[in-house]
């Protein structure tokens, strides 16, 4: 019998719980439902619970902690010399025992006292497993019994059932939370541990990137460099581009569908333009790569500029083309937010549509449109693959948008990409970037959200 | 002085005043293919408050609305016969809209102040029709509508404020500087008490009864007693159609039709 028979059969024992507690719950009542305290589903519920979820917690805890134990005790049955064995080699071992117990190939001859370890690691977890289901199904048929005597009909089970499921969910978001929050403690632990090697003064203001480090002693290799400004100017050039292509045309477009766009046009454009927003970014990093940084180079070319085949200009204007949505969609959110009545106000004042719009809608909307610039340029800080494509690798500390530059999320793919070993401060320094990266990104989406609720409140 | 016609369901304006500064014959509008109003005559004579009074629906908005062009921002709507300001149609193709709109302002019901300083609110309209020819000119024409709109005093010391600060009453009074600042001739105002409270309402209808003396007033009100306060001719709209117009005195006292007098009694509405 498996792992997923038991489970099985615990969910049966569940649903035979919820019959049963219903059963109970309408014998209690009599002939008079309202006696009940709940509705009869809710004793259900009740006893499935109680069927179930003492089960489950064994179960769950038993997975947990059975490896170790079996292993503790396989240990404890090798021979004086092996137990002695360094940590490292005695890891070796118990890992050729478990394969040789599941039948996989193992790393050395199969001498007999390694056979006879496999045996008894095998013998063990098979003890395990059948003492497991014993335990669990006998768990469950215990909360059965035990839960069904409790059921009267001044049992409050509605009440019980739901702080069960409330349990549930808090659980649910906590688990998302830990995540988040585990992510985050994770990047500050291995940047703490890459601040150890490079200052955070020389990481912060240091103007020269070159993260290339010796990796053996005898190596001859350069010292290696790790001042992140010339990356901030790169990612900032790049995003300055991209929000010069977003921001007018998003808006404008924004505007002519809030504002002038008959509604059949408008039921056409919005969804043409949310198309962008759904094409990947790898398929704009190689339109920006393959298409638009060859034309500007030949176009650069033609006019007597030197413009690198891998400039900012061309990586920067395809970001902005992706984030136009961001803009657009957010932009028109707010106009149409912005009350009928200033309008009616403004024409009946005898306000053109042009006049009403730049002096009123605009201004009233200004809030919401800049909360929506934010959130549209920290989406063009963190992104990564059209500038990987399109924007080059060498840290050059220059605002000419014609030269390549390269950015903080290119640099953490090309720390990363390949074989590392995960204490050089070569790799570490992608975690202090990713820092970085967050608290940027944080900050902006913070202070976007903030100013676009400000907004909010302002008409309600 | 007055010619009826109540029992064909239309009534007729011919009052015996000097040249009515709007003469409307046979207006009727749609809205898609809904008939909102049919064949309203009604004429708005100057240094007069006239109110419209009706029940919910009855097409007086629409009518008011029709005075400035404001409906030809809905879509689907479509007004028919003549609406004459001094004369000339405002739905000719030699009408400006935004002319139209300098020459006939209008209050909306609920107050509706731009999200900008006081000052700027009243400032916005002569500013787009380029009535100013200077600063010292612009800051003279404020003060003075807001002083014609009895705000001066409270808000003389805060013009760089938000307008949407100010209280309900206050802004209303704003809304009515910022119309009274283009100069125009008429002044539509859409039920502009209806979110105010007593004290305020008192106010408003006390600066009515004053700017009567420089311009038409054309009033929207479901307060009949606001009506007979503040107007001297009323117009009685049911189901969009005018039933009866006359002196404000009169239409109170003695109404024509049985539906005027329903209304006014309370029997419906």
């Amino acid at each position: 019998m498996s792992l997923s028979t038991l489970l099985l059969a615990l969910l049966v024992l569940s649903s035979l719980a919820f019959y049963l507690g219903r059963k109970k719950a309408l014998s209690a009542a009599g002939s008079n439902l309202r006696t009940l305290h709940s509705l009869p589903n809710y004793y259900g519920y009740y006893l499935a619970l109680w069927a179930g979820i003492p089960a489950l917690a064994v179960f769950t805890l038993w997975l947990v902690l059975e490896p170790q134990i079996v292993q503790s005790l396989v240990v404890g049955g090798l021979p004086e010399a092996q137990r002695n064995l360094s940590p490292g080699r005695l890891g070796l071992l118990i890992n050729d025992i478990r394969n040789l117990a599941s039948g996989n190939i193992v790393s050395r001859e199969v001498a007999p006292g390694l056979q006879e370890a496999a045996d008894h690691y095998v013998r063990l977890r098979d003890t395990s497993r059948i003492a497991l289901f014993v335990a669990v199904l006998a768990l469950a048929v215990a909360g059965l019994t035990f839960g069904r005597q409790r059921i009267r009909a001044n049992l409050r089970a509605r009440n019980q059932v739901e702080t069960v499921l409330k349990a549930f969910l808090i659980v649910g978001s906590t688990v998302a939370v830990l995540t988040t929050a585990g992510i985050v403690f994770s990047l500050v632990f291995e940047a703490g541990r890459f601040f150890v090697a490079v200052s955070p003064a020389e990481f912060l203001f240091g103007t020269e990137w070159s993260p290339q480090i010796a990796l053996r002693k005898d190596q001859v290799g350069a010292q290696g460099a790790f001042g992140a400004v010339p990356l901030f100017a790169g990612t900032l050039l790049i995003s300055v581009i991209a929000m010069c292509v977003a921001m007018p045309v998003g808006l404008m477009s924004a505007i002519y569908m809030a504002e002038y766009a008959p509604p059949k046009l408008r039921t056409v454009i919005k969804p043409i333009l949310e198309i962008l927003a759904g094409i990947p970014t790898v398929v704009y990093g190689f339109f920006a790569a393959l298409t638009v940084a060859p034309f500007f180079r030949d176009t650069g070319a033609a006019v007597g500029l030197t413009i690198s085949s891998e400039s900012a200009l061309a990586a920067g204007i395809v970001m902005g083309i992706m984030i136009i949505p961001f803009v657009s969609s957010l932009s028109d959110d707010v106009i149409n937010a912005v009350p009928r009545a200033m309008r009616e106000g403004s024409y009946g004042l005898g306000a053109t549509q042009s006049e009403t719009i730049r002096k009123v809608i605009i201004p009233a909307a200004l809030p919401g449109i800049v909360g929506g610039f934010l959130l549209a340029i920290s989406r063009a800080i963190g992104e990564t693959m059209i500038v990987v494509m399109a924007a080059g690798l060498t840290a050059n500390m220059t605002i000419n948008p014609f030269h390549a530059v390269t950015t903080i999320t290119v640099q953490i793919v090309t720390l990363l990409i390949g074989d590392q070993e995960f204490d050089s401060p070569k790799t570490l320094a992608a975690f202090a970037l990713g820092l970085v990266l967050f608290l940027i990104t944080l900050v902006l989406n913070i202070g976007a959200l903030r100013i676009v609720k400000k907004y909010r409140e302002q008409y309600e | 002085m007055i010619a009826m016609q109540a029992t064909t369901g239309r009534a007729t304006d011919a009052a015996a005043s000097p040249v009515p500064a709007f003469m409307t014959r046979d207006v009727c509008v749609f809205y898609g293919q809904k008939q909102a109003l049919t064949n309203v005559s009604l004429d708005i004579h100057r240094n007069q408050v006239t109110s419209l009074i009706g029940p919910s629906g009855c097409g007086k908005s629409t009518y008011l609305r029709c005075l400035n062009r404001m409906n030809d921002i809905i879509d689907g709507c479509r007004v028919t016969g003549s609406i004459l300001l001094d004369g000339q149609d405002i739905y000719s193709g030699s009408m400006d809209v935004v002319h139209l709109r300098a020459r006939v302002g209008m209050v909306f019901q609920k107050p509706n102040p731009f999200p900008k300083s006081i000052f700027e609110n009243v400032a916005y309209g002569p500013r787009i029709h380029g009535i100013a020819k200077d600063k010292t000119e612009l800051e003279a024409i404020v003060h003075n509508s807001l002083e014609k709109a009895g705000l001066l005093a409270e808000v003389k010391d805060r013009m760089d404020q938000p307008g949407t600060g100010l209280s309900g009453g206050q802004q209303q009074r704003l809304c009515i500087a910022r119309a009274i600042a283009v100069q125009p001739e008429v002044i539509l105002m859409d039920e502009p008490c209806s979110a105010l409270d007593p004290i305020a309402t008192a106010r408003i209808e006390e600066l009515i009864d004053e700017l009567r003396e420089h311009f038409a007033i054309v009033i929207v009100t479901h307060s009949m007693q606001q009506a007979a306060r503040v107007s001297q001719r009323t117009g009685f709209f049911h189901l969009g159609i005018l039933v009866e117009t006359g002196d404000t005195e009169q239409i109170f006292t003695n109404p024509r039709d049985k539906r005027t007098q329903d209304y006014i009694t309370g029997r419906f509405g």
